[in-house]
C-alpha cells in the first residue's frame, strides 16, 4: 500500500512483493510475500498461531496513520514500527518540549532541547527500530480542510490526539472515507479505548457523543502519569494490528476503561450505530462535500462554559512587576493567598504565600482575615490595612478568588495578573513552571 | 428502596468528594414500584452531588460527554432515563477523556 506525496521512501522499503523479483529454493513466500530477512526479523510473531505468516504478510502491506505523536502516539508508533507495518503515517504539528518527555517516550532530550518537530523525532525513532518500513511525516495540524486527504491513503487510523475538536474531525473523516478508527485517551490516572466504525452496525465516535462536552480537562491542567498513556497507546497498537490484519475480535462497539490507581481494566458494551448520527447515520449531514468547511472549533465550543470568569477592573488587578516593585521590594507587609489546589501549591509557591484552594476559599474567609490582622501587626501605626494578593497558576482562578474576597468584605484584595507562570516569566527565572 | 453501587470516573469523582465508589439506597418515587435512572439522577442531585451540579447534569439528564453504564452496558441499550435499576445493580457515570 503506497502513500504518495509528503515523503520520499528514503529507507527503500519494498512496496512490491519480493516473490516477484527473486527465485526461491523454498516455498511459502509466493503465498505470504515475506522474504528471508522478514521471516527472520518477525519470526517470534510468525510463531504465534493466531497471527502467523498470513498476519505478518498482511501487516507488511498495510498502512496505518497515527494522529498525534504524543503520550499515546509514542507507544503506538514504536510498536507498529517494530511489528512491521508497511507504511506508517505520523500527523502532528507540535514540537518536542521538556514537559513531554515523561510520557512521550519516542522523543529524546536532544529533540526537546532543539525544539524539533514531533513528526521528525518520531520518524527517526521508528526508522532506528525498523529501517525496512516506510514512515511518512505529515507535519501539519489535523484540520477539517486536510482531514480527508490525510486519511484516504491509509487502511487504519489511530486517534492519539489530545483535544476534543481533533477527535471529532478524525472520526468524521474516518466515516466519510470509510476507515476504521482506533481511538484512545488518557488523563490523570485513567484511560479509555475503543474501536469505532470498523464494521457495519458498529458505532462511530459521534454516535457515542453526538454533543461535545463542556470544560474538557487537559493533560496540561489535570496532569497524567506517564505510564498511563503508555498502556492505552500500547493497547491501541494492538487493536490497530488486529483491525489491519483481521485477526481476533477488535474492541468494536465496546469500550475499555482503565483505572491505574486500582489497576482495574473493564470492558463495557456500547450502543450500535445511531440512525440519526450526523456522520454515519441514515441521512448524514457530514459528507465529503461538507466536512472540509465544517467549523469544528465552533462546534466544540458551542455549549457555553457553565462558569464564566468574572471580569475584574484594572484597579482590582496588579501586574507581577508592580507587585514586585511596590510591595515586595518596598517591604510592605501584605498577604498572598494562593488558590491553587494543594498538590500544585506543593510544587512551588511565592514566598510567604498561604494555601487556600479556591473551592475552600468561601469557607475560609476567617483564615484570610487572620492573616491580614497578622500582617497589620507588622505595619507601622496608622498605615492603611495590608493588601491581599490572590494568585493561582495562570491568573484565571485568582480572578474568581479576588471577586469572592471583595464580596466578603476584603476590599483591598487584588488579582495577581498571570499567576505564578507570569511571575516566573517576568520576575523570577528561578521559579519553576509546570 | 433499592441498593445500588454507584461509580464515578473520568474526573466526575471530583464532584463527589473525590470518592469513586458509593453504595447507596435509593427510594422509589411516591406510588412507583420501580426506581428508574431518572429517579436516581434526581436522588444523586439531592443527596450526593457536592459541587457544580452543571458539570454533572443538564436538564433532566446527564451533561454531554458523560457515558452512563448499567451493569457494564451502555444505557442507550436499556432505555436511558427510563431504564429501571434493581437491587445490586452497578451504575457507572464516566466522563470521556480527551488527553493524549
Ligand atoms: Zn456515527
Amino acid at each position: 500500500m503506497a502513500v504518495e506525496g509528503d515523503a520520499k521512501n528514503e529507507a527503500g522499503a519494498e512496496s512490491e512483493r519480493p516473490a516477484k523479483r527473486a527465485r526461491f529454493n523454498w516455498i511459502g513466500s509466493e503465498s505470504h510475500g515475506l522474504d528471508k530477512p522478514q521471516v527472520e526479523r518477525y519470526s517470534r510473531q510468525l510463531l504465534v498461531p493466531a497471527f502467523g505468516v498470513a498476519g505478518q504478510g498482511t501487516l507488511c502491506c498495510a498502512s496505518i496513520l497515527v494522529v498525534g505523536a504524543g503520550g499515546l502516539g509514542s507507544p503506538v508508533l514504536l510498536y507498529l514500527a517494530a511489528a512491521g507495518v508497511g507504511t506508517l503515517g505520523i500527523a502532528d504539528d507540535d514540537v518536542v518540549e521538556q514537559s513531554n518527555l515523561h510520557r512521550q517516550v519516542i522523543h529524546t532530550e536532544a529533540a526537546a532541547e532543539a525544539g524539533n518537530p514531533k513528526t521528525t523525532s518520531a520518524k527517526e525513532a521508528c526508522q532506528r527500530i525498523n529501517s525496512s518500513i516506510k514512515v511518512v511525516e505529515h507535519r501539519t495540524r489535523f484540520t477539517a480542510a486536510n482531514a480527508l486527504d490525510l486519511v484516504r491513503p491509509y487502511d487504519v487510523i489511530v486517534d492519539a490526539s489530545d483535544n476534543v475538536a481533533t477527535r471529532y474531525v478524525v472520526n468524521d473523516a474516518c466515516v466519510v472515507a470509510g476507515k476504521p478508527l482506533v481511538s484512545g485517551a488518557a488523563l490523570g490516572m485513567e484511560g479509555q479505548l475503543a474501536v469505532y466504525h470498523d464494521r457495519p452496525g458498529a458505532p462511530c465516535y459521534r454516535c457515542m457523543f453526538p454533543v461535545p462536552p463542556v470544560g474538557a480537562r487537559r493533560c496540561a491542567d489535570a496532569g497524567v502519569l506517564g505510564v498511563v498513556p503508555g498502556i492505552i497507546g500500547s493497547l491501541q497498537a494492538l487493536e490497530a494490528i488486529k483491525v489491519a490484519t483481521g485477526i481476533g475480535e477488535p474492541l468494536s462497539a465496546r469500550m475499555l476503561i482503565f483505572d491505574a490507581l486500582t489497576t482495574r481494566l473493564q470492558t463495557v458494551k456500547l450502543r450500535g450505530r445511531s440512525a440519526t448520527c450526523a456522520a454515519c447515520g441514515d441521512q448524514p449531514t457530514i459528507t465529503a462535500e461538507t466536512l472540509p468547511s465544517f467549523d469544528y472549533a465552533h462546534f466544540v465550543s458551542a455549549d457555553t462554559d457553565p462558569s464564566p470568569l468574572p471580569v475584574l477592573s484594572a484597579a482590582e488587578s496588579v501586574s507581577c512587576a508592580a507587585y514586585k516593585a511596590r510591595v515586595v521590594d518596598a517591604g510592605r507587609p501584605h498577604v498572598v493567598v494562593d488558590v491553587r489546589e494543594a498538590h500544585q501549591f506543593a510544587i512551588a509557591a511565592l514566598p510567604g504565600a498561604i494555601s487556600i484552594p479556591l473551592k475552600h476559599l468561601v469557607n475560609r474567609i476567617a483564615d484570610v482575615q487572620a492573616a491580614v490582622a497578622e500582617a497589620a501587626a507588622r505595619c507601622p501605626a496608622e498605615s492603611a490595612a495590608p493588601d491581599v494578593y490572590v494568585v493561582c497558576r495562570r491568573g484565571n482562578d485568582s480572578k474568581i478568588g479576588t471577586r469572592l474576597l471583595r464580596q466578603k468584605g476584603i476590599g483591598n484584595a487584588f488579582n495577581l495578573t498571570g499567576g505564578v507562570v507570569a511571575w516566573a516569566d517576568e520576575i523570577d527565572p528561578s521559579f519553576p513552571t509546570y | 428502596m433499592v441498593e445500588i453501587n454507584l461509580e464515578f470516573s473520568g474526573g466526575l469523582e471530583l464532584l463527589f468528594g473525590d470518592v469513586k465508589q458509593h453504595k447507596v439506597q435509593v427510594p422509589a418515587k411516591d406510588g412507583a414500584i420501580q426506581v428508574l435512572i431518572s429517579d436516581l439522577l434526581v436522588w444523586i442531585r439531592g443527596n450526593l452531588l457536592k459541587e457544580r451540579p452543571e458539570m454533572f447534569l443538564k436538564g433532566d439528564s446527564v451533561r454531554p460527554g458523560i457515558l452512563v453504564l448499567i451493569n457494564d452496558c451502555d444505557w442507550e441499550l436499556c432505555g436511558r432515563l427510563a431504564s429501571p435499576v434493581e437491587d445490586g445493580d452497578t451504575v457507572v457515570f464516566i466522563s470521556t477523556l480527551h488527553g493524549g
